[in-house]
């Protein structure tokens, strides 16, 4: 029933032990290891043996994507390049790429972190993964793959895409456990009733999903369609990867690995610490990882946190569904967009910056994106060809800068919504 | 020889149209000619008007955004082939039409075509060496 029953339901007094003994050592190994987070202590005249309660983690200065980005590509090793066995990376939507590089005894803990969630929805050692998220510098392929492996489960390492191979894939080999993204994992459940494959035809029996927001409404349709029962699971590629935190059977909050990270909740305009049950932003540090340790991460995740042992008997801190972002970022198609970026894209086009609006839907299973343009002089014409051009130039740009497909409208000027003077940049239909 | 047209952007939306020839209404401004390109999200309403400096001054006044661009306007035969003798021209130079209107006026009995052509300096000048009867921006204010 778990997959390590000493450190899922550890008591509370022996977890805090644990959790401060191992932020000394994390705080030590990056004060003496990483320029950066030297830099920092050093400014504010902190030493790693100020750290003498958990409470002490809140005088540890927060890291921010943007540090990451600065420290681009392995500016925050904290060993030597020989430690290390592998890379991943964010999309570099927003300028750089982030970068988390990992040591053999990281993978170890992505692994672990993995197979404690796999055990969660019941898995055993027999059970075939059909791992449908991608593989490549996204952490979801690999990640999923370590946790397979450290199971000792089958993996097959199918990526993402290629909807007839998975139908084939779940029919002849009679996957057990689908990983995937929620659309895609409701994409795939809709072709198989297209397809006309009956459910009796197909063995699974869970599916592992995360890397986007999703609703309980997603939530039914892919349970129906693929006759599963779902677990969503929490990472992001600056901490570690999918695994930080996953549902038990229970469905009621994902369970944070909190003897490998260690969760707060802040007030993202004040910085200052929240307690449990209080809504604010999710702040990770790691406990043990040795390549590149993470001290005070703002996620930017906007959620709460749930103290009280669990109904499954694990004691690990659980958080909620996240509700949103305390920045602007959208997650469009599990791609993350900043309205900045379509700014950009216009700018490149006309050299003006028009005002614009991006509005998403989500009319069955995958996010449309239509992005408004206020019309100006230098972007009409009295020629149907040219606005078509401009349109589809605009297209262009933003695809080139974002990565996915909008569509664009020319609208008349001052025809966009504005609240208190300010445009409204986004507005936001899929009811996350 | 050409004329100024001007071409207003529409978005597809109620009464914009109409907020558009109410505000040349009230300057004044007599529309000659006028014709609506439209798609399913916009459009782009062409006109021939009496005064382009006041209708473009009153138009961008009120939000609309207008720009002004030259057009040729031939006078045709108003019978079977009028416009065709025309269109041949074009057609054998290779010049492509971008788009067309068309009126008739009570003060003659000729059809007024409006064009705009790929290659207007081109179009000009095949025009000029052909029997076609350009109307200049004189002769549109007397209609």
């Amino acid at each position: 029933m778990y997959w390590n029953e000493e450190a899922e339901c550890m008591g509370k007094e022996e977890k805090e032990k644990l959790q401060l003994e191992r932020l000394q050592k994390t705080v030590k190994h990056a004060y003496e290891n990483v320029e950066f987070y030297r830099k920092r202590f050093d400014e504010i005249g902190l030493k790693p043996e100020d750290i003498k309660t958990l409470k002490d983690i809140e005088k540890i200065p927060f890291t921010t994507k943007s540090d990451l980005r600065e420290a681009y590509p392995l500016g925050l090793l904290a060993v030597p390049r020989e430690e290390i066995v592998e890379v991943h990376a964010s999309s570099g939507t927003t300028g750089k790429p982030t970068v988390t590089a990992y040591t053999q005894n990281d993978l170890d803990i992505w692994g672990e972190c993995i197979a404690r969630g796999l055990k969660m929805t019941g898995a055993e050692q027999d059970y075939i993964i059909q791992n449908a998220y991608g593989y490549g510098l996204f952490t979801g392929g690999f990640g999923i793959h370590h946790g397979g492996n450290k199971m000792g489960a089958i993996t097959i390492p199918i990526s993402a895409g290629n909807t007839q191979r998975q139908l084939d894939t779940m029919v002849d080999f009679q996957s057990d456990i689908l990983t995937c993204t929620p659309s895609y994992a409701m994409y795939l459940g809709e072709s198989r009733e297209k397809a006309g494959i009956p459910l009796e035809d197909i063995n699974l029996k869970t599916g592992i999903h995360g890397a986007e927001m999703w609703t309980d409404e997603m939530r039914k349709r892919i349970e129906a369609s693929l006759g599963i029962k779902t677990y969503n699971i929490y990472g992001l590629t600056e901490v570690m990867g999918p695994g930080v935190a996953q549902e038990c059977g229970e469905q009621n909050g994902m369970h944070i690995q909190d003897d490998q990270f260690y969760p707060e909740i802040i007030n993202s305009e004040t910085g200052e610490t929240l307690d449990y049950g209080e809504k604010g932003e999710l702040v990770l540090t790691s406990l043990t990882k040795t390549g590149m340790p993470i001290l005070r991460f703002r996620t930017k995740d906007l959620t709460s946190l749930i103290g009280e042992k669990c109904e499954c008997g694990r004691t690990t801190v659980r958080m909620t569904r996240i509700t949103g972002r305390s920045d602007d970022m959208l997650k469009i198609k599990g791609v993350m967009v900043f309205p900045s970026q379509i700014e950009k894209a216009l700018l490149k086009v006309s050299g003006i910056s028009p005002n614009y609006m991006i509005h998403v839907t989500r009319p069955n299973i995958l996010d449309e994106v239509e992005v408004k343009v206020e019309a100006s002089k230098e972007l009409f014409s009295d020629e149907m060809k040219e606005m078509e051009k401009v349109e589809k130039q605009i297209q262009a740009s933003i695809r080139s800068e974002i990565g996915i497909r909008v569509d664009v409208t020319l609208c008349e000027p001052e025809s966009l919504p504005r609240s208190e003077g300010k445009a409204v940049r986004v507005i936001d239909e899929r009811n996350l | 020889m050409t004329v100024k047209q001007i071409s207003v952007f529409i978005e597809n939306k109620e009464g914009r149209i109409k907020k558009a020839i109410d505000t040349l209404a009230k300057q004044n401004i007599n529309i000659r000619a006028l014709s609506i390109a439209d798609t399913t999200k916009y459009g782009i309403l062409r006109l021939i008007v009496s005064d382009n400096q006041k209708a473009i001054e009153s138009l961008e006044e009120d939000g609309f955004i207008v720009k002004e661009n030259d057009v040729i306007i031939v006078a045709v035969p108003d019978e079977p082939n009028g416009l065709n003798s025309t269109l041949a021209i074009f057609d054998e130079k290779g010049i492509n039409l971008e788009y067309l209107y068309a009126f008739v006026s009570s003060k003659t009995d000729e059809a007024i075509v409006v064009m705009r052509l790929e290659n207007m300096e081109k179009a000009i000048s095949v025009l000029e060496n052909s029997d076609a009867k350009i109307l200049d921006s004189d002769y549109i204010k007397e209609i």
